[in-house]
């Protein structure tokens, strides 16, 4: 039983240590994508896919430290992150971000 | 004696109730019961038998300030300048004054300074004596500038303010330093420790603070350029202040404190230096000047420099010659002022070159105007009191001991007194005889009205009365105003002749050499284009004040440029200097290891990326592509916090940054484009360096707060009561509305407040659009 216990314990660590590097590597990519551009649409891109890792970051955390009181900060990271995305993407096509005469 | 020292304030408050009435009655008339009175209680102490009188009466007790006043002989002698000179002034300010000026005004300050000149020679607390010190300078000041639509009168007024106001302040520190020695605000508690003064530390300090309070005060040199300027006052006012009393304030604060500085070598030197440096240069000035007030303004000057150098000498004879010169010189400076006032008044005008003659048209003021210019320049006459007080000046000079360089000092007073001689003859002679020259004068002149004579008229009277006979204000008088100065005056000699002695052969050669100076005054008057020349002290202060001017104009311009750049980076240079030179003084840097937990590896993967991008973000030429940019190091902090499991901290920070983002996104539109930066490189690596050093600085400020860990943390209360004391489990939000409820609240004002300010800015910019 104990040993089937610290198996599953070492197997999660070492899913844990590949996810990291995973998403260090794919955090690393994004970067070199969000300051080279060269459009911005690409560097918006880029900032919308961070936020997924970023996601992915406080999931692989919260398994990690076994709490769930991270869930919160992963739904928050969605929807932020899918709300600024929008921003950007608005003003870059309108040029503003509210529209006044709706009516 | 209280309330003659405050009776001219109260009396001050109804004077422009009174001079709405002035149509009718002048109001220098209700003025003028106020100094006569106090002259009438003052005359009443005079006595062989006078001792000195104490009044005490509580201000500020907690602070050792308290209206204590005391009269001994010097105050007397000086209460009854003031009142006596006072009241002849008022009177004569009633004919000279027209009932069309602002005769309220003139009242009011000359009434506030009379005030302040009694408070002065009466207070015992060294506090109270500054206070009204003050009074005199800001009434003198009003007074001069009285006709304030005259650029002249203000350019006087405000250079008199700085320069004694500049002394004043002085004579503060002084004052302070000699509380803080003695422990006690009372003079003559002071000349009871004098031994303490006198073995401490800051003695020269001490005296030096407050010699400059007398010399500017008494327009010695080379403080005196303020006394000629000061001449744009109503004649009155130049009789009185600049003559009679507000000059003499400094000699009185140093006869007040010789017997404390008495026996110090410094004060000797200093104060006999400087007076008969000022004697010379104020007799030889004198000769030069061509309007009659200025001569008498320099004759002012000289003639304290003489009082000032006897004070400094402190023999018993030099000191009862000062007290008695301080008499005459009050009777006949005064009477010379309002004969000069005269003058103006009825010819329009004081400029010497154009008036002669008028001694068959103005009789009266002419024979009161001999008295007095020879009395001034103290020809052996029986009875003039000015040889009297001159050749006892003569007499002290020669007491002075065989010294090295004292020697000078007789030789200098003969200098001195000779140009004395050659400007009193000067003032008399180019005035009142020669040719009549009335086509160049405004009006045509006759003489005075008898109202206007009776003040000068008493004042040469006195001049007389004294000359003839000396010991009738020798004894009851003058005697008890020595011994307040120097307690072994046992001086009781005034009389015309003493024989062939040597003071009398100086007051001859003063006369002999003085007669021919003055016949050949033309031929060599060409001397003041090389001794002052160019480099008169009017130069020196006039080029201080612009200088200061430009000065910190420049100064202030050279910060004050309006760029925020140029701000920023002052300030964080400050802050970094500031910090670096205390770390660097205190060894404040600490580092250790011990309690540094071991870095992941999504930690360093997350800050190798935050670094990364904030480093990207400066080169960014784009600001959509800037705010990008940033916004990956806004979700770097946050999954830091999320690292650090602090899941409410990182919640408000991913808001925040999203928040922030569209704000940017929303000012971008009105916004002009990002340009390149334009800075010179050498900004540019001004700029670098202070970014990093700052940026190092915080650092090391971190690392040394991190590794110098002195209390533990109070943090396990928290842990233990939140749950008990809180009932929540989320400590950070128990911290947040439980705990330290109150800071909360005011975060909550503090957005409040922000939203208030955006809409009243949005509304602003509507309502302007509007108009």
């Amino acid at each position: 039983m104990t040993n089937i216990l610290t198996a599953s314990e070492n197997l999660i660590n070492i899913a844990v240590i590949i996810s990291f590097i995973g998403i260090s590597i794919s955090l690393a990519c994004l970067l070199y994508r969000v300051i080279t551009g060269p459009t911005q649409p690409d560097r918006a891109v880029a900032l919308d896919s961070m936020g997924i890792n970023l996601m992915a970051v406080a999931g692989i955390m919260s398994i990690y430290l076994v709490t769930p009181n991270l869930n919160d900060v992963i739904l928050l990271i969605g929807i932020l992150s899918f709300l600024s995305t929008l921003a950007i993407a608005k003003y870059l096509e309108k040029g503003v971000i509210i529209d006044r005469d709706l009516d | 004696m209280l309330f003659a020292v405050l009776i001219p304030l109260l009396i001050a408050c109804f004077i422009p109730a009174l001079s709405k009435l002035k149509t009718k009655i002048h109001t220098g008339i209700f003025v003028f019961f106020v100094p006569f009175f106090i002259f009438i209680y003052f005359a009443s102490f005079i006595g062989t038998d006078f001792s000195p009188v104490m009044e005490q009466y509580n201000w500020i007790p907690s602070l050792g300030i308290n209206f204590d006043l005391y009269l001994d002989g010097l105050s007397l002698l000086f209460v009854l300048l003031i009142s006596g000179i006072g009241a002849l002034v008022v009177f004569y300010s009633i004919y000279y004054l027209d009932k069309s000026e602002q005769l309220g005004n003139f009242y009011v300050f000359l009434l506030m300074f009379m005030s302040a000149m009694l408070g002065v020679v009466l207070s015992d607390n060294i506090f109270v004596l500054y206070t009204f010190w003050e009074l005199t300078s800001i009434s003198s000041f009003l007074l001069i500038g009285y006709w304030h639509f005259k650029e002249r009168s203000r350019y006087g007024a405000l250079k008199s303010m700085l320069i004694t106001v500049f002394g004043g302040l002085s004579m503060l520190g002084g004052f302070i330093l000699l509380y803080v020695i003695t422990g006690t605000t009372s003079i003559q508690e002071m000349i009871q420790q004098a031994d303490i003064i006198l073995s401490s530390n800051y003695l020269p300090l001490i005296l030096g603070f407050i010699l400059l309070g007398a010399f500017t005060k008494s327009a010695q040199f080379p403080f005196h350029i303020w006394l000629p300027d000061a001449m744009e006052a109503p004649t009155p006012v130049s009789a009185y202040l600049h003559s009679a009393t507000m000059v003499k304030a400094g000699l009185f604060l140093v006869a007040r404190f010789s017997p404390i500085f008495a026996t110090y070598e410094w004060f000797f030197i200093v104060v006999s230096v400087i007076g008969i440096i000022t004697l010379c240069w104020g007799s030889y000035m004198s000769v030069r000047q061509t309007d009659l007030k200025a001569i008498l303004a320099f004759s002012t000057i000289s003639q304290l420099g003489m009082i000032m150098a006897m004070l400094g000498f402190g023999t018993p004879i030099a000191i009862f010659a000062a007290v008695f010169h301080i008499l005459n010189h009050a009777t006949f400076k005064g009477s010379l002022f309002m004969v000069a006032g005269i003058v103006d008044h009825e010819t329009g005008t004081r400029d010497i070159r154009k008036l002669g003659g008028l001694a068959t048209l103005m009789p009266i003021t002419a024979t009161l105007a001999i008295f007095g210019t020879f009395s001034m320049a103290g020809v052996p006459l029986p009875f003039l009191n000015g040889f009297y007080s001159k050749e006892m000046f003569f007499d002290a000079t020669l007491g002075l001991g065989s010294g090295g360089w004292s020697q000078v000092i007789p030789y200098l007073a003969v200098i001195g007194s000779i140009f004395t001689f050659v400007y009193s003859m000067y003032f008399f002679f180019g005035t009142f005889t020669g040719k009549k020259q009335l086509d160049q004068l405004p009006k045509k002149p006759h003489e005075a009205p008898i109202g206007m004579l009776i003040s000068p008229i008493i004042l040469v009277a006195g001049v007389i009365l004294i000359g003839l006979f000396p010991n009738m204000v020798n004894a009851p008088f003058l005697q008890h105003a020595a011994t307040a100065v120097n307690n072994a005056v046992e001086y009781n000699k005034i009389s015309f002749w003493h024989g062939f002695i040597p003071p009398l052969f100086m007051s001859l050669a003063v006369v002999g050499i003085g007669t021919v100076l003055f016949i050949t005054r033309k031929k060599w008057q060409a001397v003041y284009n090389f001794l002052p020349g160019k480099t008169s002290f009017n130069h020196i202060y006039n080029g201080i004040i612009s200088k200061l001017d430009t000065f910190s104009k420049r100064i202030t311009n050279f910060y004050m440029t309006g760029s925020l750049k140029t701000y920023m980076s002052l300030i964080l240079s400050t802050v970094l200097i500031i910090s670096v030179v205390y770390m660097f003084l205190t060894d404040g840097f600490a580092f250790s290891t011990n309690q540094l937990a071991e870095p992941s590896f999504i930690e360093i993967a997350v800050v190798a990326v935050m670094i990364i991008a904030a480093i990207a973000t400066i080169y960014m030429n784009h600001n959509v592509a800037a705010i990008l940019v940033l916004g990956v190091v806004g979700f770097g902090v946050a999954i830091l916090f999320v690292i650090y499991r602090a899941p409410d901290i990182a919640l408000t920070q991913l808001v925040i940054e999203t928040v922030t983002v569209a704000l940017f996104l929303l000012c971008f539109y009105h916004l002009p484009k990002m340009r390149k930066s334009t800075d010179s490189l050498k900004t540019k690596t001004v700029n670098a360096i202070i970014s990093i050093a700052f940026g190092a600085l915080i650092t090391i400020v971190a690392i040394s707060a991190n590794s110098s860990r002195w209390f533990d943390s109070i943090s396990d209360y928290f842990v233990e009561n939140s749950h008990k004391l809180g009932g929540g489990d989320n400590i950070v939000n128990v911290i947040l509305v439980d705990f330290r409820g109150l800071d909360t609240l005011f975060e909550i004002s503090v957005l409040g407040i922000a939203a208030l300010a955006v809409v009243g800015l949005i509304k602003m910019k509507k309502n302007k659009e509007a108009e």
